[in-house]
């Protein structure tokens, strides 16, 4: 009798202990995943937020741009700056051949005239002189400083010429290659040069889609919540439209992408590929969760708080509106962010209603064509040149950053303000 | 107020049914609640005497499956009545409950609330006053005179009952109702509120509700026998508990069940 008790104490002992390791591991196994996908991110990531700048000497001849000895401002803006580029590029080897010239002129982006000008206008004292200036190199060039390009494939299998590859590691030599903080990352707007890609757009984009969601999705939510939870008599039909909005939760994003191609474009004919319309079809997204988030937080203040105000003589708008409203604010908050950090990451339907295209503008208000960061995720990672890889992976850095922010406002919000209940 | 020695009846409950859906749960009740005296409802649990103290101030409207059916009729006035006005009648009839419910607010936002929504002051400075002789009212000025703006769920939980019923003798009402108020506290927080009690029904009714016949011997004048859903016995108090009519009344009373 009494060593049948041992034996199963020490059963049930053993079973805790298995359950407890399992748990464990099974956290240990969560961890490990979430630091493997961080490790890559960041290992890929990181080089995109460092550039490559060629440092070459460009002889701002006045003659060459068809300018006379004092300029004025608009006469700068106007000259022409192809001939002094090219030329700068050109004398990086003074013996190319016809060929090879266009070797050089590739080993910078297409922007370089447009630097060099920059460089004169911010200083019109240079005229006649020669000045060394920062120039974005290829993309394919910044590679290889970063150490990321297969420099040992042959020749013809690679973007980057063995006469480009000579020429550069001169200059590298020459201490004439910088890497420098990639600030044109965050201001610059898509491009189809990984070298001058950046997130503006699609940031703008993502701030101007949120914007139009939250604006749309909150109040009409939080109206519908109050409703539904205070005054709306409890019945089957109230019952029913509790199912739906359950249901609407669980509809899958990309079929609100079709929605809103379908009505929002070819009814309503509202601009396409603009926050605008990716806002709207978000929140038809968000609506639900916020509602259950609003509801849930309504159902959480005690009766005996709306008891209390109603039998001091409050009516029901002003219990609601006094005391069960504001005690539910906190969680209504949360959960909001929390839908709008869905709503975020949210890619299928934007790609529906156009937010696929490609954007080289910094859109200024919900009404111009945009991308979204989620989106700009998707169109680089199907783009074949090697740049862009790190450039997926800083964007997806961006976008964790924009979440992670998100997730401890809200989390804040939660504990901060959530009353105690005695 | 007295008329001839009689006191003035200040509520009539007159064949008072209540309905939770399909179930009753009281039947027939007539009762009359005298002016500025203490009733207790007495008898033992899921009897009734909650649910006819909430008809009182019409709470049961809260509950949907609810549906109360009689006449109650206050100040010659039937409550029951469709033109009956919610808010003018909690206003008249203050209610005390089970467990402590201050607003999760400060201490003066919780006894200002009721004079703010029903006008009661034009100023700070009275309604500064109605605050003062709220807490005063309540035995609590003392004790937490330095912190009126410090939240209400701060204090202990006797001090919770008294900011309560503080803040439900701020709108002045004629009648307080009291559903187990001591439940939840201790002996001395107890022993406070039934000196309260006592002072208070000088300007008001006052019917509590209790589980406690020690209470309800101590602190009442007249009391209610309730015995599922029926009212089986009421009159003084000291008739009640020395010398009952009523056999089920003796059993009660003398602990033989409940």
């Amino acid at each position: 009798m009494n060593k049948n008790k041992e034996k199963l104490l020490a059963k049930r002992y053993s079973s805790e202990k298995r359950f407890q390791f399992l748990g464990k591991s099974a956290i240990f196994m969560a961890l490990l995943f979430l630091a493997i996908f961080i490790f890559k991110i960041f290992s890929t990531g990181y080089t995109a937020f460092q550039k490559t700048w060629l440092i070459v000497p460009v002889n701002f001849d006045a003659e060459t741009m068809y300018l006379d000895a004092n300029p004025s401002k608009e006469d700068l803006e106007e000259a022409d700056y192809f001939e002094i580029s090219l030329q700068s590029m050109f004398n990086l080897d003074k013996n190319a051949n016809e060929k090879q010239q266009n070797e050089l002129k590739k080993m910078v982006s297409y922007f370089f005239e447009r630097e060099i000008k920059q460089e004169l206008i911010n200083d019109p004292s240079l005229l006649g002189k020669t000045k060394d200036v920062y120039i974005t190199a290829s993309d394919d060039l910044d590679q290889v400083f970063k150490g990321n390009y297969p420099r040992d494939l042959p020749e013809n299998q690679r973007r980057v010429t063995d006469y480009q590859l000579k020429i550069f590691d001169q200059l590298v030599e020459q201490g004439k290659v910088e890497s420098k903080f990639n600030l044109s990352f965050f201001t610059y707007p898509d491009s189809r040069e990984a070298e001058l890609a950046g997130i503006a757009s699609s940031f703008m984009g993502s701030i101007f889609s949120i914007l139009v969601c939250l604006a749309i999705a909150f109040p009409v939510a939080v109206l519908a919540a109050i409703y539904l939870e205070e005054f709306a008599p409890k019945n089957r039909f109230t019952d029913f439209i509790e199912v739906n909005i359950n249901n609407l939760a669980a509809v899958p994003s990309i079929v609100f992408g079709l929605l809103g191609l379908g009505i929002l474009l070819a009814v309503f004919q509202l601009p396409r590929s603009t926050p605008l319309v990716g806002g709207i079809t978000l929140s038809l997204m968000t609506l639900p969760t916020i509602i259950i988030a609003c509801r849930a937080s309504l159902k959480a203040v005690p009766p005996s708080i709306r008891e209390a105000a109603l039998a001091m003589g409050a009516s029901r708008m002003q219990t609601t509106m006094h005391h069960t409203v504001p005690l539910s604010m906190p969680g209504t908050l949360s959960g909001t962010i929390i839908g709008l950090a869905q709503a975020l990451g949210e890619t299928a339907p934007l790609i529906l209603i156009g937010m696929v295209a490609f954007v080289n503008t910094i859109p200024g208000s919900p009404m111009d064509p945009a991308a979204s960061l989620p989106v700009q995720i998707y169109i680089w990672a199907e783009s074949a040149e090697r740049g862009f890889v790190e450039k997926v992976s800083a964007c997806i850095m961006v976008l964790l950053g924009f979440l992670i922010v998100m997730n401890l406002f809200a989390q804040i919000i939660r504990h901060k303000f959530e009353k105690k209940w005695s | 107020m007295r008329k001839n020695g009689v006191n003035m009846i200040k509520i009539s409950a007159k064949n008072v049914d209540v309905f939770y859906g399909k179930k009753q749960a009281l039947f027939n009740i007539n009762l009359d609640i005298e002016e500025n005296q203490v009733t207790a409802l007495i008898g033992p649990s899921g009897c009734g005497k909650s649910t006819f103290l909430r008809c009182l101030n019409r709470m049961n409207d809260v509950i949907d499956i609810c549906k109360v059916q009689g006449e109650i009729v206050i100040n010659d006035f039937n409550i029951n009545d469709k033109g009956c006005d919610v808010v003018r009648l909690r206003e008249k009839i203050g209610m005390v409950f089970q467990k402590p419910n201050p607003f999760p607010k400060t201490l003066y936002e919780n006894i200002s609330y009721g004079p703010t929504i029903h006008g009661m002051a034009q100023s700070k400075q009275e309604m500064d006053e109605i605050v003062e002789t709220s807490l005063k009212k309540a035995a609590l000025w003392e004790e937490v005179k330095d912190r009126l703006h410090e939240p209400g769920t701060g204090l202990s939980g006797g001090q919770q009952q008294r900011l309560c019923i503080a803040r439900a003798i701020s709108v002045q009402p004629e009648v307080i109702l009291m559903d187990e108020p001591c439940s939840a506290l201790d002996p001395i927080a107890t022993a406070q509120i039934e000196e309260l009690i006592d002072e208070l029904k000088k300007e008001h009714t006052i019917i509590i509700v209790t589980h406690s016949m020690a209470q309800a011997a101590r602190v009442s004048q007249r009391t209610g026998f309730f015995h599922l859903g029926e009212l089986i016995e009421h009159g003084s108090t000291d008739k009640i508990f020395k010398n009952p009519d009523n056999t089920k009344t003796q059993d009660y009373i003398t602990g033989r069940f409940g």
